[in-house]
């Protein structure tokens, strides 16, 4: 991994006795990535002119060996410099090039570094325009790994660092499996601000196709690491279901249905022609949604939320606690029927949020029933009692007054027809509650801690009807935290409660550093 | 400068929600929250200036379809948004005053809209960063804007028609008030 010498070893000198690092790799030295990056990273390109090379050179190379030379068609660029004579030179560029490439891959490797102290991690890299990249380890919102198919072939993952701002992510790409799982765990005990470590288990060295296939067959998830009792899991069955019922298939039935009998009623096929794209689109959303839950499986670890899914290219992500800033429970309509929800979270960092891949920064549940959902609620909201469960509980089947919910008034009811009873407020211990909707039902959760700041508003209907609407703010993503309908009364009460204890609880947070001494953890 | 704090009283919010009256204090009043700091009324400038400037662009955009087609009844549209318009201008004076903000203990309490109102509450240890923004307006009059910036866009605390020096010190105090009392996201 690293042919640097160990001279001095700052963060290991801060440790008490005895204790150590799992890698070496978090040490405050600078570092190298694995053999592979260039190739994993760019390399592909190559890999492909190679190819298409070779398998244009095939027959020339059979006439070779067999000495059986024939006519070629023309265009074929090897067939058209055998026939010059001009094979040789071709060849000796070609070599040249191949060796330059090289050369300069082997180069980008070299200068490709980085190293982990204990306040920030760096990576530095460039042979001609140097860049330096630094995350400060106390903002990290989260850590992502990822092993993309082929670079599991060569034992590689990729380590991406999450720091609160958008794209702000610092990515080691790529570094090989064991060391990554380490690392992280290196990162997020430094950035916990415990100074306590656990010693390393000793890695048992296999030879490098054994190494592989364990890689390949072992449980997406390491048993060591998290209780069983914690873990939540997607089964195949359910995941198929939750797609087949989910709303968007169910706006594409409608819309299928209503071109077909557009079409067969006017007997012209426009509409069915205007809905291609527009299948592809929701049927790729579709799929991609399939394959990003496959193997889902979430589970507490000392160090946060463990998030990992994946068939052929693994993910999976360790969310540190208090990075969670709010959380939405809802109901796509189709889903009342075998009881299932989803639970959407927004998150400090946008990195990942790109086109479908929303998905996976997001969804943290992408289906499961109700005492799934309350244990992953149970997860994501440590320090939640039993009477809290009862309220979450509540909140997303309840209606009425039960569990401590403030409700709409009933001349509420012109705003709010069917959801009136639903449409409600609480709290909890350091969470505020929102129930919304009786047909799409949802619940939405904001720890105090994270809340940004608290609004209340008022437009002239909600003011004819003594109504008005409260805000929590929150860092940007699905979940809107904001209740319409409510008693005017009723939100400038919760407007300076929530506001006093948003103040309250933002004093005494201390989760950016969730294991230092002096805090629970 | 007068403060338009309406007293309503509030006896339980609970036990008042279900026989509301609906009434003029329907309108958003916090309770026991008196002694608003606000604008300079010289803001009113800026705003009726910079809305006569929206206005003359939204007059343009409505006014293309009668330009083009010729058919008189188009002129309806502009003329709609003309009359639209002198309202809002009419009320910049009374929207102005009713933005006001407040210095407490913990938080930042802000408020502003007469048809539309609004009031957020910012913990000052939320603050990402603060900003002072002065536009070529305000810049004739003296006046800047001052945006309390935090990790959620949607809190946008924009303190608009402050003089410059009152800007100046808010932030620093602000400031000295966030370190205090700094915290995470």
């Amino acid at each position: 991994m690293t042919d640097e010498a160990f001279e001095g070893d700052p963060i290991q000198d801060l440790l008490p006795a005895g204790a150590v690092l799992s890698t070496r790799l978090a040490d405050g030295e600078w570092h190298r990535l694995h053999p592979a990056t260039p190739l994993l990273r760019g390399g592909f390109v190559f890999i492909v002119i190679a190819g298409y090379f070779i398998s244009s050179a095939r027959q020339q190379l059979i006439d070779l060996v067999l000495g059986a030379p024939h006519a070629h068609e023309d265009g074929d660029p090897v067939a058209l410099l055998t026939a010059h004579g001009k094979l040789p030179l071709a060849l000796l560029i070609i070599a040249g090039v191949l060796i330059l490439i090289v050369v300069i891959f082997y180069l980008s490797w070299r200068v490709h570094t980085f190293r982990i102290t204990d306040e920030v991690v760096e990576v530095r890299s460039g042979l001609l325009r140097r860049s330096l990249r630094k995350g400060r380890l106390d903002r990290i919102q989260g850590i992502n790994i990822v092993r993309p198919f082929f670079a599991r072939l060569f034992g590689a993952a990729r380590l991406e660092i999450d720091v609160a701002g958008h794209d702000a992510n610092v990515r080691l790409d790529y570094l090989s499996s064991g060391n990554a799982d380490g690392l992280r765990l290196d990162i997020l005990r430094l950035a916990s601000g415990t100074r306590e470590r656990e010693a390393a288990k000793a890695q048992e060295t296999k030879g490098f196709v054994e190494q592989r296939v364990a890689d390949f067959i072992a449980p997406e998830l390491d048993p060591n690491l998290a209780p069983p009792e914690s873990v939540v899991k997607v089964h195949i069955g359910r995941l198929i279901g939750s797609i087949l019922l989910h709303d968007t298939t169910f706006t594409l039935l409608v819309l299928i249905a209503a071109a077909a009998v557009g079409s067969a009623v006017t007997g012209k096929y426009f509409a069915i022609y205007a809905l291609v794209p527009l299948v592809f689109g929701l049927g790729g959303f579709l799929f991609r949604r399939f394959t990003k839950s496959l193997r889902y499986s979430i589970a507490s670890t000392p160090d946060g939320i463990r998030v990992g899914f994946g068939l052929l290219t693994l993910s999976n992500e360790t969310l540190p606690p208090g990075r969670i800033h709010s959380i939405e429970v809802r109901q796509p309509i189709l889903w009342r029927l075998p009881g299932w929800w989803e639970i959407k979270i927004n998150r400090a960092s946008k990195s990942n949020a790109k086109g479908a891949d929303a998905q996976r920064n997001t969804t943290i549940l992408p289906v499961g029933n109700l005492d799934e959902v309350l244990r992953v609620l149970g997860l994501l909201l440590p320090g939640t009692d039993e009477a809290g469960i009862a309220s979450l509980r509540l909140g997303i089947i309840g209606r009425g007054q039960d569990g401590g919910f403030t409700n709409s008034p009933r001349r509420a009811a012109i705003v709010r027809p069917l959801s009136l009873r639903r449409n409600g407020y609480a709290e909890i211990p350091g969470v505020l509650l929102l129930r919304r909707g009786a047909v799409w039902r949802s619940l939405t959760a904001v720890p105090e801690a994270r809340a940004q700041s608290i609004g209340v508003s008022q437009g002239p209907l909600y003011r004819a009807l003594g109504l008005a609407r409260v805000h929590i703010h929150t860092v940007n993503g699905p979940v809107r935290a904001e209740l319409g309908a409510l008693d005017r009364n009723d939100a400038l009460a919760f407007f300076d409660t929530a506001s006093r204890d948003v103040v309250e609880a933002v004093s005494t947070d201390a989760t950016h550093r969730w294991r230092a001494e002096g805090t629970p953890a | 400068m007068k403060t338009r704090v309406r007293r309503v009283s509030l006896p339980n919010a609970r036990a008042n929600a279900h026989d509301h009256e609906v009434t003029l204090a329907n309108r958003l009043e916090l309770p026991g929250v008196a002694d608003w700091q606000r604008v300079s009324p010289k803001y009113v400038y800026v705003d009726v200036i910079s809305t006569i400037v929206v206005t003359l662009v939204l007059l343009v955009g409505t006014s293309l379809p009668a330009l083009f087609s010729g058919v008189v009844w188009w002129w309806i549209l502009p003329a709609v948004v003309l009359v639209i318009m002198i309202f809002v201008i009419a009320f910049v004076p009374r929207r102005v005053r009713a933005i006001g903000f407040q210095l407490r203990d913990d938080d930042l309490l802000f408020r502003r809209g007469l048809l539309f109102q609004r009031f957020v509450s910012v913990p000052y240890g939320r603050m990402q960063l603060i900003d002072i923004t002065r536009g070529p307006v305000s810049r004739i009059v003296g006046l800047s804007d001052l945006h309390f910036v935090t990790a959620a866009a949607s809190s946008s605390v924009a303190i608009p028609g402050l003089p410059i020096t009152t800007a100046e010190e808010l932030r620093d105090r602000l400031v000295a008030l966030a370190e205090t009392r700094r915290a995470g996201l």
